[in-house]
């Protein structure tokens, strides 16, 4: 596959290394959250047979996480982000 | 030596002659000619033995769909099994061995399976070996293995290298018939990058085997015009010998060209064969077309081959497959080689058209076809001597590599045949034959636009020369019923008309099911003659459509690839590359024996003169250290700088213990969690200043630790102000451990290091032998008083001199990765073992060390109950109760007396080493319970070895506990 | 300093030199190297302190020569600073003094081998051993690559002058695969 890299253009991804769903970022606070919601952050992921956001690092390259929009039955790449982007939109600070 | 079927003409050198064997017995060829076309040249048609009948067969093809004439090249190291004797380039001096035969091709035993034909039906294998049970494993599976298998590898070492290759173009054109070239030069003379590959070694596809003229000059003519022009085009790269073999995602198709397999041995440093990944995003497949046969009784005899093929002997090759043929098709193209033949003067006795009501029904001759049974009409039959007989049922379109996205082909009745539907992989077009558009003005008209398409080419299109445009007539015939021997479709796996009957009769209707029952086109050849003709039958016998039917479809490899191709430079030596330490050069000299760690060569022990075996020296190393003072190399050890405004509070998050509190000049050892509350990693980590610290992870998950940390900082926490780079390489680190340590440093070490100025888990920039900067951090893994210093890398191996010179009088010695483990298990030190991926700092004993006072990765997930379980493994030292006692790590603690199940498994012995010091085995382990276990007698149990050993569980800190000597 | 003689990433005592028909392969130990990260907001300051320091910041992807700083672009906000090892050993210190603050600086100089390719065409070579476009990109680019399993970052200065910065302790693994393809092609 090629993903369309955000700042470096097209790469092979032979240079990624993939983690999976994108709702990673969504961590909940440790201070604040029980086990229970710790649980469903890790384990519950959806698997869809299409859409799908996912993580993607770019280890052979400028070491960005990626956030990729990709279907996974077609595997065509709709849509990357800087995984740091997508984090801050989401509300994530420090 | 004579070639008794060469006849005028061919693209061949005929003012050379190369010599070349084929089971021993010399022929001749010339240049231009395949071991195929040059062996039938010389009157040979017998090739090879079929797969499970053993049955005599030549080739029925002219390129890479030939199912048939599988031989084995060379000899030696390079015999190479399963090479299709119709794309081998003839070289001189080229060995070629007929196989799947004993004890030779023309008497072969094993054809007594073709008598035995009735058992050896399709789902023999499922029906014939299912009992009685116990013979499956004595019996069965050594007669099967025996038995399976086509040729037979040589068991030494390719000699030959193989390499791996990217290239770029704006367009990727796959096959160099009409079509293709037609493409390639629309594309080049708009200036763009093109690659044209095809397998071939001569470019011009069908041009080669035919007669037609395109323009005012034969086709064949045309074709070397065209590729000189293309060649002259610095933009264009002609790639001949090579076939794509896959489409794989977003532009990505791999090819194999095919360096030096037309040469005896490859030049000096060059490789056999290149494995290319090509990078485009538009391509076109003008892969051409491969004819099929048509099934008949005993239609498998050498010297039967398919129409085109036999017109291509002829025509590109200079070679009659026999003196006297016949032609027999459902197609006007067949007639075309009745034609050819005429006109280069072989004798054709007969045409039998089957839209003329006119079959084939039966054939005769063990070893190559003597003769032929026409049916007409009427009904009347008759034979004729023959020694060749052409076949055509039709015309497929190479659609394959359409396929490799699962696209579909459709059904086109207009030519009988499956051609690609309207999906396919994003950016491959298809022209010419393969798109179904079978005459050569179709084929340059759909190359032409195909090229402009793919590159959005505006202007008017170009004058495309005069070819013909002949249309398809076609009257499908996929078997004659007629006669009453075994009517042949696959032939590489004998697959036939008797066996897709059968599938039918048991259900196997779907064209899936039909494929694994039968084992149709599962061959090395993929059913490129045979699958439409088995599932057009099956289509016939259900009383569906074909495309009702419909077909299987096609995955990469296009052709059959060799494992070294795909290996490439990564074997033996070359697998992976190598990691040096520092030391590595200085060790050398030492004769030290080294390990592989992941990349990563580190000294193991380094024997000296007298020490015959490993323990030797191992211990050697041990006691010299705990007794003055031993170096070893730590450079391994991942090492990251981690600065920024927000470093310490992004090390709280990351570490399940405090660093934001940790004071500027000191380190501390730190424990990682996964997510799942579960120890990633470990290691010490320093603060160098204020916003400034240096980790240090274990050498085997440096890389793992790094990304996770990238992951934190981007995604989790992406305002944090904390920046990293890796600094593994860029520092020379070693261990310098024992009561010595100490003194030894002060040696080289430019401060004062006393304890006083720099106390247990200190750490700071420091200069070493008068001003070279260093590092220097007062740590432990040995239990020792020890310190580990390091330099820029290329002082590395001048520092461990120097250590050693000046500190000669503590006779220092340089101890290797075993001496480390057994110190670090004698003090109770987690490492690779315990660090299992399955443990928690609760089973290490350092549950105390996740602080709940703030956020951190697997803090709250490591509270979940299962982790938490008071009656679960908790890492424990063992040592045997009789100090000869051996131990194993891997081994399981038992109760006394309690039966070796895993019912009863309390837990594993994890690390196991013999503690010189202590003067017996000693390990580490978790046991349920352990911490409440010390003191108690149990048994370490090894099935594998045989082993019962009564241990006795200790802390795991078997070694100085209360560490006196490490703050010495 | 003195008492403490260097070896080469290669073991050597001096940088070794090979050859293979029109390619030159030359270790190049007299280069310091020093990565360059913005602290979080401090990117307008660097890049003022850097411009007054003549320290060159490049765009993505690309290589920007100078005299004595030269810089390639490694990672967002992040830069390989490249200065002669003779006057610049101390490149970390001497970047943290004219950068002051606004950066996280570190030395870099001996985590890496250097190698400078020279061929009239570097074209057939590289094609067997990294993805890279090399005919395609200007020279000017930078960009991490793999060659035989390991990351490698690739400056390519013109047609047939190329610097390679490979892992140091895989020196002896690079330079084998730049012998290995150089023999296949040349």
């Amino acid at each position: 596959m090629i993903i369309p890299h955000p700042i470096l253009g097209p790469r092979d991804a032979q240079e990624f290394v993939y983690l999976g769903d994108a709702s990673l970022i969504d961590r909940p606070d440790g201070m604040t959250a029980g086990i229970e919601e710790f649980h469903d952050y890790l384990y519950q992921r959806t698997n869809p047979a299409g859409e799908h956001q996912e993580l993607w690092y770019h280890e052979q390259g400028d070491r960005s996480w990626l956030v990729v929009t990709r279907n996974t039955v077609t595997h065509e790449i709709l849509k990357v982000e800087l995984a740091r982007d997508v984090a801050r939109a989401r509300g994530r600070t420090k | 030596m004579t070639q008794p079927n060469r006849i005028a003409g061919g693209q061949i050198d005929r003012t050379r002659t190369l010599r070349f064997t084929f089971d021993g017995i010399p022929y001749t060829g010339h240049p231009g000619d395949t071991l195929a076309s040059a062996l039938l040249a010389n009157g040979v048609r017998l090739m090879g033995r079929s797969f499970k009948y053993h049955r005599p067969r030549g080739p029925i093809s002219a390129g890479s769909e030939e199912p048939n004439a599988l031989v084995e090249l060379r000899s030696g190291a390079r015999q190479e099994p399963n090479t299709r004797a119709t794309v081998a380039e003839l070289f001189d001096g080229l060995e070629a061995k007929s196989q799947n035969r004993w004890p030779s091709l023309r008497l072969d035993a094993m054809a007594i399976n073709d008598r035995l034909n009735a058992f050896f039906t399709a789902g023999f294998y499922y029906k014939t070996f299912m009992w009685p049970r116990s013979f499956w494993e004595r019996v069965y599976e050594p007669m099967i293995r025996r038995a399976a298998g086509l040729g037979s590898v040589s068991r030494e070492e390719d000699p030959d290298a193989y390499d791996k290759g990217f290239l770029h173009c704006d367009l990727l054109v796959i096959g160099a018939g009409p079509a293709g070239l037609m493409a390639a030069l629309t594309a080049g003379r708009a200036g763009r990058r093109v690659i044209l590959a095809d397998e071939d070694f001569r470019m011009g596809g069908r041009l080669n085997a035919e007669t037609f003229a395109i323009g005012n000059t034969a086709g064949a003519d045309w074709a070397a015009a065209t590729v000189a022009e293309l060649a002259s085009m610095p933009h264009v790269r002609l790639m001949t010998r090579t076939a794509v073999i896959g489409a794989f995602d977003h532009g990505i198709y791999g090819a194999v060209e095919r360096v030096s397999d037309h040469l005896a041995v490859p030049p000096p440093g060059k490789p056999r064969q290149i494995l290319w990944r090509i990078y485009s995003q538009r391509a076109i497949l003008a892969g051409g077309a491969t004819e099929r046969p048509i099934a008949f009784a005993n239609n498998d005899r050498p010297g039967i081959m398919l129409a085109g093929a036999l017109r291509a002997y002829a025509n590109r090759w200079g070679v009659a497959a026999g003196q006297r043929v016949a032609v027999f098709t459902n197609n006007d193209d067949g007639l075309r080689t009745a034609a050819d033949l005429k006109a280069k003067g072989v004798e054709v006795v007969a045409v039998i058209d089957s839209r003329k009501g006119e079959v084939v029904i039966d054939t005769r001759g063990r070893l190559g076809l003597k003769a032929i049974t026409i049916r007409d009409g009427a009904g009347r039959t008759r034979s004729f001597s023959v020694e060749a007989l052409g076949v055509s049922g039709g015309w497929n379109p190479n659609v394959n590599i359409h396929s490799h996205h699962r696209a579909r082909p459709v059904w086109d009745a207009a030519i009988a045949a499956f051609v690609p539907g309207p999906e396919g992989p994003p950016g491959l077009l298809v022209a010419g034959a393969a798109a179904g558009v079978l005459s050569t003005h179709g084929a340059l008209r759909t190359g032409c636009d195909a090229a402009r398409a793919a590159l959005d080419l505006t202007g008017a299109a170009p004058d495309l020369p005069q070819a013909e445009d002949a249309p398809v007539r076609i009257s499908p015939l996929w078997h004659v019923d007629h006669g009453r021997g075994r009517a042949w479709i696959d032939q590489q796996n004998d697959v036939t008309v008797k066996d897709v009957k059968l599938a039918k009769q048991e259900n196997f209707t779907s064209v899936e099911h039909l494929k694994r029952y039968t084992t149709l086109g599962m061959a090395t050849d993929q059913g490129k003659t045979g699958n439409v003709i088995g599932l057009a039958i099956m289509a016939e016998l259900t009383g569906r459509s074909i495309p009702e039917t419909g077909t299987t479809i096609y995955r990469p490899p296009y052709t059959p690839v060799a494992l070294g191709t795909l290996a490439g430079r990564s074997r033996g030596k070359e697998f992976k590359p190598y990691r040096l330490t520092p030391s590595h050069y200085w060790a050398q000299e030492q004769g030290a024996v080294f390990v592989e760690v992941g990349m990563w060569l580190r000294t193991q022990w380094i024997p000296k003169a007298g020490e015959t075996e490993w323990r030797q020296s191992v211990d050697r190393e041990v006691l010299a250290t705990r007794k003055s003072v031993g170096i070893c190399d730590v450079t391994t050890l991942g090492k990251i700088d981690i600065q920024g405004t927000d470093a310490g509070a992004f090390l709280d998050r990351v570490y399940a213990n405090t660093f934001s509190t940790l004071p500027v000049g000191k380190c501390r050892y730190g424990l990682m969690l996964r997510e799942d509350g579960i120890v990633f990693d470990d290691g010490t980590t320093a603060r160098l200043g204020e916003h400034e610290y240096v980790m240090t992870t274990t050498t085997a998950n440096a890389v793992a630790v790094f990304r996770h940390l990238e992951f934190c900082r981007q995604c989790l926490w992406p305002e944090m102000d904390v920046q990293l780079i890796s600094t593994t390489e860029a520092w020379a680190q070693f261990s310098v451990a024992g009561p010595n340590a100490r003194k030894l440093l002060e040696k080289v070490v430019d401060q004062d290091i006393s304890d006083a100025a720099f106390p247990y888990m200190a750490a700071g920039n420091i200069t070493v032998c008068g001003g070279l900067r260093a590092r220097l951090f007062r740590i432990s893994f040995s239990g020792e008083l020890a310190y580990e210093i390091a330099v820029p890398t290329r002082y590395g191996d001048a520092l461990l001199r120097e250590m050693l010179a000046r500190g000669a009088e503590f006779d220092p010695i340089v101890y290797g990765t075993e001496a480390l483990g057994v110190m670090r298990v004698e003090k109770g030190h987690v490492a690779g073992g315990e660090l299992n991926g399955q443990s928690t700092a609760l089973n290490m004993g350092l549950g105390r060390m996740v602080s709940k006072k703030k956020d951190s990765i697997g803090m709250v997930l490591s509270q979940r109950e299962g982790l938490t379980d008071p009656e679960g493994y908790r890492l424990v030292g063992v040592k045997p109760v009789d100090r000869n006692g051996k131990l194993t790590a891997g081994s399981h603690f038992l109760e006394k007396g309690a039966a070796p199940v895993a019912a009863n498994d309390l837990g594993w012995l994890t690390s196991k080493v013999y503690s010189p010091h202590l003067g017996h085995d000693i390990a580490l382990g978790y046991l349920k319970a352990g911490d409440r276990r010390i003191g108690q007698r149990m048994r370490a149990v090894n099935l594998l070895s045989g082993q019962d050993t009564e241990v006795e569980i200790l802390s795991p800190h078997m070694f100085d506990p209360e560490g006196e000597r490490l703050r010495g | 300093m003195a008492s403490l003689q260097p070896l080469t990433a290669l073991g050597r005592r001096e940088p070794v030199t090979v050859t293979h028909g029109p390619l030159t392969i030359a270790e190049r130990t007299d280069v310091a190297l020093a990565s360059v990260a913005a602290r979080k907001g401090r990117m307008a300051d660097l890049a003022a302190a850097a411009r007054a320091a003549g320290v060159p910041l490049p765009a993505p992807a690309a290589h920007q020569s100078g005299t004595p700083y030269s810089a390639f672009w490694i990672a967002p906000e992040m830069w390989f600073v490249e200065a002669p090892f003779a006057s610049h050993e101390l490149i970390a210190e001497m970047l943290k003094s004219a950068l002051g603050e606004a950066a996280s600086i570190t030395e870099q100089t001996d985590a890496w081998v250097a190698f400078d390719l020279a061929a009239p065409d570097l074209a057939p070579l590289l094609e067997r051993l990294c993805n890279v476009d090399f005919p395609v990109v200007p020279a000017g680019y930078a960009t991490r690559t793999v060659m035989e399993h390991l990351g490698v970052y690739l400056i390519k200065h013109g047609a047939g002058a190329v610097r390679l910065y490979g892992p140091r302790s895989s020196a002896q693994s690079l330079l084998h695969a730049l012998e290995t393809a150089a023999r296949s092609v040349f």
